[in-house]
């Protein structure tokens, strides 16, 4: 799961209204290269929740993967290469593969194996 | 006549191919508004018909739309054309010289090629009728391998195999200008493709998906019911970062069951992610999901600058959603979250489709498109029975006949509009769902008219089928 992944998700879990950011549990995390495209980071940036994402990037920076985020979105991004590029690392290259993401508000856990996570409730969460 | 007016308004000859006809016209108008242009043909327009003359038209434009179409096999720029001999040349002589001039000249090479719909014609002939273009101020030199300039003359023999006429309808001469990407329905079919699954869809198909569309460059698409990943492969193609979910964990991770013949488990790499790998997009894959499309994964702002989907109808793979029935029986209680399989049930229709809109229009950023595909009872079909949403506006719907009392139906939507309060319950007034409610009526309807043999495969398929 890429952290661009993580920033559009929430949580599902019948009766809450508060689930999200998904909190990250990461056992294993990997770093792929991925082909840098300004075009593409520019375009997201506007769709993503800032804090959540820089939020997830320091949870992964304690796992020693990530650099830091400023902790509010810089004005004239989209000329900023420095400033594209370490999104996208976050954004693209970032990868949890083993761990779970938790619902903020019920603790309920959606295990992540591969790097695929699975969203699916038991009948009785939904 | 509308070729006389220079440069800027020249005619282009589009040559297509004679299959998925009727997805041809809505493939060519996304292409031309990708590029800001209006469909604009000639007068006597047949959309059945293998040549379409175009107006408005920049070499430029035209390029761009042979750089995605799959329906479109070559385009020419038109320097005459007529019913018979003669008015093929009075309208090849009454094309402006200076237009003809940069490609004629002494010191470029050329060739003439000769094309026939239709019929097939000796090669003497051909050489015959290349002869007859002598007229034209060709001053190159002939040079058949390797030419700076190639022209080509086409002949409309008619669409009836059984009654083909001795001379031609319709006659077009033109300077080849570029051919369409029907290439890439070989390069990119099923059967070299890593990971396929029981409905893998046909990459025809798919590329004619992501172009109705409208899928570019930079797009972030998004696919429900992603499958093996058919429709992200073809919209990776043409540059979108992908993503996709799946209610089959199995499906997901390219587990359990091959459906390839000969090969009784799939491999350890079969999944998503290779398929992409495959055709060297692996860096747009953004992430694939074990999900249930009709749960509220992502948060409720507009992500998505297309939803391209084939939704199951329970023909060939059944539909299923998470959730409960009272007589189910409780699973046990050590299970771990990682293993469960969570009891799915059947998944109707007509709430594939009230969800898939509903989420569209939600999720789709303005002017993004949505596009499914409709099961539909031929018997019964309507054009009132495509589902509508207030923030969806129609832009396509074309039919590929399955059997004589089934067909599906390509639906492409635009969204127009954000949605609001008052939208959210829109469809339940809608009496357009009532021939997908009932317990799968579609389904039932579909297996109905079928032969004994092939009823005897649908109770294999269906106690295949996992409901």
């Amino acid at each position: 799961m890429k952290l661009l992944t993580h920033n559009i998700l929430t949580s599902h879990v019948k009766g809450v209204t508060k689930g999200y950011p998904l909190l990250i549990k990461a056992t294993e995390v990997r770093v792929n290269e991925v082909e840098f495209n300004p075009q593409f980071v520019s375009r997201m940036i506007p769709k993503l929740e800032w804090s959540a994402l820089v939020q997830a990037a320091e949870g992964l920076l304690q796992l020693g993967h990530l650099q830091d985020l400023p902790s509010s979105l810089i004005q004239d991004y989209e000329n900023n290469e420095e400033f594209l590029r370490k999104v996208h690392r976050v954004l693209l290259e970032v990868e949890v593969i083993e761990g779970c993401l938790q619902c903020p508000e019920s603790g309920r856990e959606f295990p992540i194996s591969r790097g695929v996570p699975n969203m699916l409730l038991n009948e009785d969460d939904s | 006549m509308a070729l006389h007016c220079g440069r800027s308004c020249r005619q282009y000859l589009l040559h297509l191919a004679h299959d998925h006809v009727d997805f041809r016209l809505p493939e060519i108008k996304a292409l031309l508004s990708l590029r800001g242009r209006q469909f604009d043909p000639s007068e006597n327009f047949q959309e059945r018909s293998p040549f379409w003359r175009l107006n408005g038209l920049s070499e430029d434009d035209a390029r761009s739309i042979m750089k995605r179409t799959v329906c479109g096999k070559s385009v020419f720029e038109l320097w005459g054309h007529g019913a018979t001999q003669t008015e093929l040349k009075t309208s090849l002589l009454e094309y402006p010289a200076e237009n003809m001039a940069p490609y004629l000249k002494q010191e470029s090479t050329y060739k003439i090629n000769v094309y026939t719909f239709n019929k097939t014609l000796l090669f003497k002939d051909r050489i015959e009728k290349i002869d007859a273009l002598d007229f034209l101020p060709f001053e190159g030199k002939v040079n058949l391998k390797d030419p700076d300039h190639v022209f080509c003359l086409l002949e409309d023999y008619g669409s009836d195999p059984n009654d083909i006429p001795e001379k031609p309808l319709y006659m077009y001469f033109g300077r080849w200008i570029a051919d369409g990407q029907r290439e890439l329905i070989r390069s990119y079919s099923v059967k070299k493709r890593h990971f396929i699954g029981n409905t893998s869809m046909d990459a025809g198909l798919s590329f004619i998906m992501a172009n109705h569309g409208r899928v570019k460059a930079h797009d972030l698409v998004y696919d429900p019911f992603v499958g093996t990943g058919s429709l992200l492969v073809a919209c990776s193609h043409f540059g979108a970062y992908v993503c996709g979910t799946d209610i089959d964990y199995n499906t997901i991770h390219g587990i359990g069951k091959a459906s390839r013949k000969n090969q009784k488990w799939r491999g350890p790499d079969e999944n998503i992610r290779a398929n992409l790998r495959q055709y060297g997009k692996e860096h747009l894959y953004v992430d694939v999901l074990v999900s249930d499309a009709s749960k509220p994964v992502w948060r409720k702002e507009a992500l998505f600058d297309a939803i391209i989907t084939d939704p199951p109808y329970g023909i060939r793979e059944s539909t299923r959603r998470t959730g409960s029935h009272k007589d189910i029986t409780k699973p046990p209680d050590d299970f771990s979250g990682e293993s469960h399989v969570p009891v799915s049930m059947a998944y109707h229709l007509s709430d594939i489709f009230t969800d898939l809109l509903k989420f569209a229009a939600q999720h789709l950023v303005l002017g993004g498109r949505l596009v499914y595909w409709l099961p539909v009872y031929r018997p019964e079909y309507c054009e009132e029975m495509v589902p509508m949403h207030p923030c969806l506006t129609l832009i396509s719907n074309c039919e590929q006949t399955l059997s004589s009392h089934t067909s599906r139906r390509l639906i492409t939507m635009e969204k127009t509009k954000e949605p609001e309060e008052t939208d959210a319950l829109a469809h339940l007034a809608d009496p357009r769902f009532r021939p997908y409610q009932g317990h799968n009526s579609f389904r039932e309807k579909y297996f109905s008219g079928l032969t004994k043999k092939s009823s005897r495969e649908h109770s294999k398929t269906s106690s295949d089928g996992g409901e």
